[in-house]
């Protein structure tokens, strides 16, 4: 009796990433119906001002230049991403700290933005308006904050060499989460800055 | 001939030009509001320049025009899910 030793493919290792970016997708999507309820619940209480003050106290041309900033970062993302997957860890930190900078100017100037507000009259409690306004532009600022944090992980993975240690987050997903905060904003800075002028 | 499932990603040039066109409409944006002669056009102007804004950080910086039909679905379920979701909040305040 002959024996052929025959080699045995041991698949033990499942490609997961399709399954991990479409889970992303839906959560982006799940994420657009969040928002959106909060902006139908502005758009619903836009003149709910009370004794409050309303759309007046807001400064454009500042909420605009931090728009533009939050913009830019969405670039900064995308060249990150590219230089990942083009295998430059060097130039994906780069980009990925001048993101993480970006957000967190534009984090720094809402901060900015509703201790001016608040020192205007406009609190959460002041009125339906202010409750409204700030629910859904807080809400926004802790997503930024959430992908933030997000980005400087990836920095700090880019140093120890684990940046392309595919178990868990990695560029790709990071950068899909953080252009959603941008085209979100987009929609907010129109429909509770732009349209109340 | 089996259809190909997604199509190569963008050249960094391209996405310098995306942000360009977005930082130029962002500018357009911008300035409507002080422009009183567009006073009637406003809102649908506003809204079109916001599309435009998202559409193109959606398709191009978020890749979705070049990768599989099915995170379109996923993502765009959502989006325009929001609608009557609109209504449903609207109603559910009684603001109609």
């Amino acid at each position: 009796m002959t024996s052929h030793s025959v080699p045995v493919e041991v698949h033990d290792h499942h490609d997961v990433r399709p399954i991990r970016k479409a889970a992303m997708w839906v959560f982006l999507g799940s994420e657009c119906m969040f928002f959106g309820s909060m902006i139908a619940t502005f758009l619903l209480y836009r003149n709910e001002t009370g004794d409050g003050p309303g759309a007046e106290i807001f400064d454009i041309p500042f909420t605009s230049a931090s728009s533009f900033i939050l913009l830019m970062s969405s670039l900064t993302m995308v060249l990150a991403h590219n230089a990942f997957e083009n295998r430059d860890p060097r130039a994906t930190r780069i980009w990925l700290g001048a993101t993480a900078l970006l957000g967190t100017i534009f984090l720094a100037g809402q901060i900015f933005e509703f201790t001016e507000f608040v020192h205007k009259g406009l609190t959460l409690s002041t009125s339906s308006f202010g409750s409204a306004f700030y629910m859904l532009t807080g809400f926004h600022g802790a997503h930024v904050a959430i992908g933030v944090l997000m980005l400087m992980a990836m920095f700090y993975l880019s140093f120890s060499g684990r940046l392309y240690d595919d178990r868990g987050l990695n560029v790709e997903l990071v950068g899909l989460y953080w252009h959603f905060v941008d085209i979100v904003w987009i929609v907010i800075f129109t429909v509770v800055y732009l349209l109340q002028v | 001939m089996a259809e190909v499932a997604h199509r190569a990603h963008p050249t960094p040039r391209t996405y310098w030009i995306i942000a360009a066109i977005l930082a130029g409409v962002t500018a357009i944006e911008i300035a409507v509001p002080y422009i009183s002669a567009l006073d009637p056009i406003k809102v649908p102007l506003l809204w079109a320049l916001a599309a435009i804004k998202f559409f193109a950080v959606v398709g191009f910086f978020m890749h979705l025009r070049y990768e599989k039909p099915l995170y379109r679905t996923l993502f765009f379920f959502g989006v325009f899910g929001v609608f009557p979701l609109f209504i449903v909040v609207l109603l559910s305040m009684h603001a109609f």
